[in-house]
């Protein structure tokens, strides 16, 4: 059963293709890689799936449903979240705070009880942080929860970013370069912990990623970009073998 | 009952006991002032919403007053006022006959800029930063115009005189005050986190399933009627209103007061307020002639304008954060503070 | 209308259009390079016509020597104004140093009371511009031919300078991308001062025809042309200098055309140019001229 499809997708922008005519299946409950050569058009294809692009030429299908032409909140509601190439945390806020937003979507309740602080918010208010602090908990942020969000150590702002999207309470999980940065140790770390969050959240992840070694270890299935277009797809080891990929990543006769 | 909450209700009585103090006091003038002290703290709030909560730099505030303090205006005169007033042109009927108290005009004044505000900010909410101020300055300005020529609605130029005087202690800093618990308690509440959520990063704030355009114009629709009631409320203690009352130097003090008291703080746009309006008060003698004992200095118009001036520039320049960043002063943070000044006392 | 009364208005709408494109150079100059609305330039324009005022009325010269002074002056008062206002922000979020050049715009309106005093001064006009040319039955005041004519001499020259000067290229360098340019060795700093000497130098001319035209001078006469050629350079599409003389004409020709045709509306000139900002922003953000420029996420 696949939880996301997408058909054909294809963005330009002016005379540019940035992606032409991807096919992405994710299966439910996988972890499924995206890579590329810089510049392929991975983030533009997460920004198409996100709806802050709609994209030129194709559809998305979540759950069997176009999203193609939803604004970027409806689709986070709907059960997507992501996180960003270049961290965007609220940083002014506390650790605690990020996470709390996140589940402003769900709380349901209008600004009237919420200011006059009506029996009805207040419950669920009170859920709500319980939630998050279990969630801050969970990913071991817990003791930084009062914490302005930009006073974290880089790692740290990735997992808080991780811990923010999944506050959404998404069935699928964009992440974008989240061993970006980090030593190899780190990234072993970070691999475990995608692991444990599919398993713990019960979502499905697709991921861009750099750094061959993460997306070979949690990867099931594996999509290559080079210049927007799919010249591979697979598991690991068909995608490593690929001569294509080993061009693109290579260059031929330089 | 919680503890935090009797020091809070015992915080407010102790406010309101000063306030009832200074009320039964104070001369005309002083009384003027403090008057004048607390519309400013619910206008510069309201903007503090607006552009400090919610990230959006709006410049129209004296449009949204203006909105208020015609509307209030013109439901509280009596026919007998309204026929003198409108002597040029007569006051369009369906106006001519209407009189009532001023709670609930002040309350129609705040509704009606809301109404306006939203329908402004509605189709230009998706510009950025500086487009978004000057279009917002636009409407501004435009509302002047359209007061200035609605000669049988406003009276144009020539403005609306002889307005009773209800603001007074009571009303400016009973609104006062509800001001500051209602920010304190939207800050918290989940709306308010997604209006900094959005002056943080919009694009993250989206993704987090945050509506942009919902959560921009509620801020703006709020601010807007907060900036109508405190017009109202400006209206009614000076008696006398005209659209050049509401030109952009309007919005200008606002946003002084908001800018010197820490965009995005309660309590810093509160002290500011005060201290603004009092500062602007007691430094009038600066446009006059001064007497130094040993010289005099003729008098300068425009001098206290200038001191402000540069105050803003300073601030901006040297301490963007203002006298509280985007911090507040708050039962936690006093008692932090409090531990701390303990502490060390027990060190040394 | 007749032809004759037309006539009038079409050469008054040509000359109030120069005055605004001048004005609004400036401001897609310094648009173009720091991304920010100097909203001090319309302050700056009011300089220029009080520097003129007292180097004829105090110091005594001849006209065309305060002109001199005058642009010279004012040129090195709008320097002035960026180091002293903006130049310590750059790196600050949008929205502080816009209340910085809100703060600079009052500043000098405020000093300008202070030390000019609030009444009005007459703007000292000479003999030459005050002369009538009358074609066939029509007569035209000279200003409304000089000032399109210096105002397009402006232009050219200001055009040279940017697209063919090695400065004007540095400009331009800048404008893409001051980072860059910088690492490619040229002096930002140098670069942004001489942009706004430039600019102000056209507030200056602004100024001097401005007084000719309507000679009442006030602390602040800057304020509404200064927004109003802020429209002009929006709607010529803001960054683009041909652009900013296209919304120059258009807008100062189009105030007078709704005076001309609807005197009922004269009451509501001010808020006309504000609507037809704001429709701009929202049909078309970018501006007859200008480039759609999309945001990185």
């Amino acid at each position: 059963m696949s939880i996301l499809k997408t058909e054909n997708i294809t963005m330009r922008f002016g005379g540019l293709t940035a992606v032409a005519g991807l096919n992405l299946d994710i299966a439910e409950d996988s972890i499924v890689g995206l890579i590329g050569p810089n510049g392929a058009g991975k983030t533009t294809v997460f920004n198409m799936i996100t709806g802050v692009y709609t994209p030129s030429e194709g559809d998305i299908f979540f759950d069997g449903n176009s999203i193609k032409k939803l604004k970027p909140h409806l689709i986070t509601k709907k059960g997507i979240a992501r996180t960003f190439q270049n961290i965007r945390l609220f940083k002014d806020l506390t650790v605690l705070d990020n996470v709390i937003i996140a589940h402003h979507l769900r709380l349901d309740s209008n600004i009237f009880s919420a200011v006059m602080r009506l029996p009805d918010y207040t419950k669920k208010e009170s859920a709500v942080i319980q939630k998050s602090l279990d969630l801050l908990e969970d990913v071991g942020l817990m003791e930084y929860k009062d914490d302005k969000a930009s006073s974290l150590p880089y790692g740290k702002q990735r997992k808080l970013e991780i811990a923010r999207a999944l506050a959404t309470e998404p069935r699928l999980l964009l992440l974008d370069e989240p061993a970006a940065g980090m030593n190899p140790q780190e990234s072993i770390e970070l691999m475990e912990f995608v692991k444990e969050i599919r398993k713990k959240f019960k979502v499905s992840i697709l991921m861009i990623e750099h750094h061959m070694q993460v997306i070979m270890g949690v990867c099931e299935k594996i999509y290559v970009l080079d210049y927007g277009v799919n010249i591979a797809e697979g598991s690991a080891f068909e995608v490593q073998n690929n001569p294509k990929v080993i061009e693109a990543y290579l260059g031929v006769d330089e | 009952m919680k503890r935090e909450n009797i020091i809070r209700i015992g915080l407010i009585v102790l406010v309101v006991l000063v306030l009832a103090i200074l009320n039964s006091t104070l001369g005309n003038y002083q009384l003027r002032i403090l008057n004048l002290a607390g519309i400013y703290v619910v206008l510069g709030l309201s903007l503090n919403l607006i552009n400090g909560f919610a990230g959006l730099f709006s410049l129209g505030h004296a449009g949204f007053m203006a909105i208020g303090a015609y509307t209030s205006a013109l439901l509280t005169m009596s026919v007998a006022q309204k026929q003198s007033n409108f002597f040029v042109k007569p006051i369009v009927p369906w106006l001519a006959n209407i009189e009532m108290p001023f709670l609930p005009a002040m309350l129609i004044g705040g509704l009606v800029a809301a109404v306006l505000g939203t329908l402004i900010a509605a189709p230009i909410l998706r510009l950025r930063d500086d487009y978004l101020a000057i279009a917002t300055l636009g409407f501004s300005e435009i509302i002047r115009v359209i007061f200035t020529n609605t000669m049988s609605l406003t009276n144009g130029a020539l403005g609306l005189k002889g307005l009773t005087r209800y603001t007074n202690v009571p009303y400016s800093w009973g609104i006062a005050i509800l001001t500051i618990l209602f920010m304190f308690s939207l800050r918290r509440s989940s709306y308010g986190k997604a209006f900094m959520a959005i002056r943080e990063d919009d694009v993250a704030a989206e993704s987090m399933g945050i509506d942009l355009f919902k959560h921009k114009l509620l801020a703006f629709t709020i601010g807007s009627f907060f900036a109508g009631i405190g017009g109202a409320l400006l209206a009614h203690l000076m008696g006398t209103i005209d659209p050049l009352m509401f030109r952009f130097l309007m919005t200008f003090n606002v946003l002084l007061i908001v800018v010197l008291g820490g965009i995005g703080s309660i309590t810093g746009t509160v002290i500011s307020a005060v201290v603004v309006t009092v500062a602007m008060e007691v430094l009038r003698f600066l446009d006059g002639t001064i007497d130094l004992g040993f010289m005099v200095i003729q008098s300068v118009p425009g001098m206290r304008m200038v001191l402000f001036s540069i105050l803003l520039m300073l601030v901006v320049l040297f301490y963007q954060n203002g006298l509280m960043g985007r911090d507040e002063i708050t039962l936690d943070s006093m008692g932090k503070f409090y531990k701390n000044k303990i502490k060390k006392g027990a060190k040394s | 209308m007749s032809l004759n009364t037309f006539m009038q208005h079409l050469s008054n709408g040509l000359a109030l259009g120069s005055l605004y494109a001048l004005i609004a150079i400036g401001y897609t100059m310094v648009y173009g390079i720091l991304r920010l609305i100097n909203f001090a330039h319309g302050d700056i324009f009011m300089i220029s016509t009080y520097i003129i005022f007292y180097s004829v009325t105090l110091f005594l010269m001849p006209w065309w020597v305060a002109f001199v002074v005058a642009i010279l002056l004012t040129g090195a008062f709008g320097i002035l104004v960026e180091r002293l206002a903006y130049r310590s922000l750059r790196n600050s979020p949008k929205i502080s140093v816009m209340i910085s050049a809100i703060g600079a715009s009052y500043l000098i309106q405020n000093l300008a009371i202070v030390i000019f005093g609030g009444r009005p001064k007459a703007f000292p006009i000479p003999e030459f511009f005050n002369k009538v040319v009358y074609v066939n039955t029509i007569s035209i005041p000279v200003a409304n031919f000089f000032i399109p004519g210096i105002t397009m001499a402006a232009l050219v020259i200001l055009l040279y300078i940017v697209n063919k000067t090695k400065t004007g290229m540095a400009m331009r360098a800048v404008s893409r991308d001051y980072e860059a340019a910088r690492l490619m060795g040229i002096n930002v700093d140098t670069i942004i001062s001489i942009t706004f000497f430039m600019g102000s130098i056209l507030a200056a001319l602004g100024g001097m025809m401005w007084g000719i035209k309507y000679p009442n001078l006030i602390p602040l006469m800057g304020l509404m042309p200064g927004l109003k050629a802020f429209i002009a350079a929006v709607i010529g599409g803001i960054g683009n200098i041909k652009g900013a003389v296209v919304g120059g004409f258009l807008l100062g020709m189009s105030e007078i055309m709704l005076i001309a045709f609807l005197p009922s509306m004269t009451g509501y000139r001010d808020a006309f140019a504000f609507v037809i900002l704001i429709v701009i922003l929202l049909i078309k953000p970018s501006g007859l001229l200008g480039e759609n420029l999309a945001e990185k996420v």
